[in-house]
């Protein structure tokens, strides 16, 4: 059985005269660790915002973890937030974060968030402002890791980490999705992290999907095709999602599986993640999506 | 509801968190402020303490009778001006307590961007806004309460001596029921201004602002309207009542208001220089009626009421506007 951990249909978010989110139909199945990425504004927070329930939809609707509505004491008691600025009350020591969060929640392991911050050589009775901003976030992830989701939505988590705090910050993400079957869902800019923690990825571009979809299943159906400039344009009838030229070569991203056929002179590579993203990220007008987002199929 | 939309997790097991786990949260994120509040009356209590003991053995000492002119040497003009300003002073304080205990509960969240770890939590988040903002609005208004009977306690002498009344604009709002109703009134508007502006220093602004406007339109304009005025024709009133408004009548019809220009041009017209009448005198010689309507002295306990039924229904009705806001508002 799979559920989908975040469905949408039609979803739009306006603020003021502004779509900062629109027509967003999507599902994200349970069991990976989604990344939902694009550029700055591109309403990455707007939609994270909307289905942990701090927003409300403008149109469209959003649920979570297998229909609950968004925001719903179910699916807050399911979901945890660490949003973008790893927000934790400064003037209260680690200890006091602890026992805030315990006191919020009807579940929380102590013993976890205990052990972790030691491990992390996090001192309990430090002020959280005193903390660095790579311990402000890990102590805000054990926060949510403590609480023990179903879903862990971490906006921007990594971007103001520098890259050591931004790997242990990782591991220990992934290391909840192995033990615990946590859920993930994460917005990044930062693409390099990407390709080793994410294995669904959620475009977003001018708050529209531009692609959705499995990284395994996204990066075998398309291909990197190599050769010389001028023949570039003959490619029309192939569905090209971006062109680039260097000097006398053209590399085209095409969608494509590895056995189709190459054309003579033109050689085919496999693509990696980052080299994906950022060829829809330069083409808005690609899109590679599922069929409409299938309804959730679930027995009682 | 068909089976295919159930959700996957029978939500009948989904009980609330109890909601005396914010009884902890508020106290440990808030202990603080409320501290401030503390020392700030308590500082202020401890002055009033003093003063006051100084002034009931002044008044003991010095008032028998209660109008001689012992007392008016030795109490009230030791004291007097000391009570007064003691009073003015003291109206600062519901306000001061508004603005720095109530706007910034939430402001300081939504400023710093604690709310999303605040509201993303299983409390949930009108649940979590609407315990905590009562808990902070007994613990002040109870605070304010203790407070309020030690400055009627304060002010005694000064009632007994006839040097002021209760009524008074400047202790009115200082008494028992009134000072916990408009302290507990300040800390309502400074958290819905808080709420509704996000940022903490204009938040505090904004609250002293439209808590002066409350207070100075409720002391000028409002109050005297709690009941109708009694009417009287007799020149002598009890000391202890509220003068509302003073006027002339000749001859059954409405003359001119007891001050102002016109009945300063009818007593020179009347009564001109070497005729050695009062203005009352001669205007009650030249047939003219003094009216008075006031309020009895009688009535304090229940404007007082009054006045703290309405602030304490104006206070309810913020914080659950606030408690809304939090609900509804978009992040």
């Amino acid at each position: 059985m799979t559920m989908n951990i975040i469905e949408t249909s039609g979803l739009g978010k306006r603020y003021g005269s502004t779509w900062a989110l629109r027509e967003c139909t999507l599902a994200i199945p349970a069991g990976h660790v989604a990344a939902l990425v694009g550029p700055n504004g591109a309403g990455k927070t707007t939609l994270l915002n909307l289905a942990v329930g701090l927003a409300e939809p403008t149109a469209g609707a959003v649920t979570v973890l297998g229909g609950l509505p968004a925001g719903s004491p179910a699916a807050l008691d399911g979901i945890a937030f660490v949003a973008q600025d790893m927000p934790v009350y400064k003037n209260l020591s680690a200890a006091d974060m602890l026992h805030l969060t315990r006191n919020l929640n009807r579940r929380f392991d102590q013993h976890y968030a205990e052990a972790r911050l030691a491990e992390l050589g996090i001192p309990l009775k430090r002020k959280a402002g005193r903390l660095s901003g790579g311990q402000q976030a890990q102590l805000a992830l054990t926060l949510a890791l403590a609480r023990r989701p179903r879903l862990l939505v971490l906006d921007e988590p990594v971007a103001m980490l520098d890259p050591v705090a931004r790997h242990d910050f990782m591991a220990i993400v992934l290391t909840a999705m192995a033990d615990d079957g946590v859920s993930v869902v994460l917005s990044s800019h930062v693409l390099a992290e990407l390709e080793r923690v994410a294995d669904y990825l959620i475009l977003l571009s001018g708050g529209r999907v531009q692609v959705a979809g499995e990284v395994e299943d996204l990066l075998a159906s398309h291909r990197v095709l190599t050769g010389p400039a001028v023949e570039a344009g003959n490619y029309a009838e192939r569905p090209v999602v971006n062109v680039r030229r260097a000097e006398a070569q053209a590399h085209l991203l095409v969608r494509s599986g590895v056995d189709d056929p190459v054309p003579p002179g033109w050689e085919s590579h496999p693509v990696g993640l980052e080299e994906l993203v950022l060829a829809y990220l330069r083409e808005p007008g690609a899109a590679a999506l599922p069929g409409p987002a299938r309804p959730q199929e679930v027995t009682r | 509801m068909t089976a295919l939309t159930m959700p996957a997790r029978s939500d009948s097991s989904l009980r609330p968190v109890p909601w005396r786990r914010m009884a902890w949260v508020t106290w440990r994120q808030h202990r603080a402020a409320l501290a401030g509040v503390a020392v700030f009356l308590g500082a202020l209590a401890v002055y009033l303490w003093i003063t006051g003991s100084s002034v009931h053995h002044s008044y003991a000492a010095a008032c028998h009778p209660a109008n001689s002119l012992t007392c008016t040497m030795n109490f009230t003009g030791r004291y007097g001006i000391t009570g007064i300003m003691v009073s003015i002073l003291l109206q600062a304080v519901p306000a001061l307590i508004g603005a720095f205990a109530g706007a910034p509960v939430l402001a300081r969240e939504l400023e710093t961007g604690t709310f999303r770890y605040a509201w993303t939590q299983a409390f949930g988040r009108w649940r979590w806004a609407l315990a905590k903002l009562a808990l902070l609005a007994v613990a002040v208004a109870g605070a304010a309460g203790a407070f309020g009977v030690l400055f009627s306690w304060y002010n005694q002498p000064f009632f007994a001596a006839g040097y002021a009344i209760p009524f008074s604009t400047r202790v009115f709002n200082l008494g028992e029921i009134a000072f916990p109703a408009w302290t507990l009134a300040a800390f309502s508007i400074g958290v819905l201004a808080g709420m509704l502006i996000r940022r903490v220093v204009p938040a505090i602004a904004a609250t002293l602002a439209v808590y002066a406007g409350l207070a100075f339109a409720t002391g000028l304009w409002l109050r005297e309207h709690y009941m109708t005025p009694l009417l009287t024709s007799h020149p002598n009133l009890p000391g202890s009542a509220w003068v509302v408004s003073q006027w002339y009548t000749k001859g059954g019809t409405f003359a001119f208001p007891a001050r102002g220009s016109q009945i300063v041009s009818a007593l020179s017209r009347l009564c001109p220089e070497p005729s050695g009448l009062s203005p009352a005198q001669c205007l009650t010689q030249h047939g003219y009626t003094l009216w008075t309507s006031y309020q009895p002295g009688s009535r304090f306990w229940l404007f007082q009421w009054i006045e703290g039924d309405w602030l304490l229904a104006l206070s309810v009705l913020l914080i659950a506007a606030t408690v809304w806001l939090v609900r509804r508002r978009a992040a």
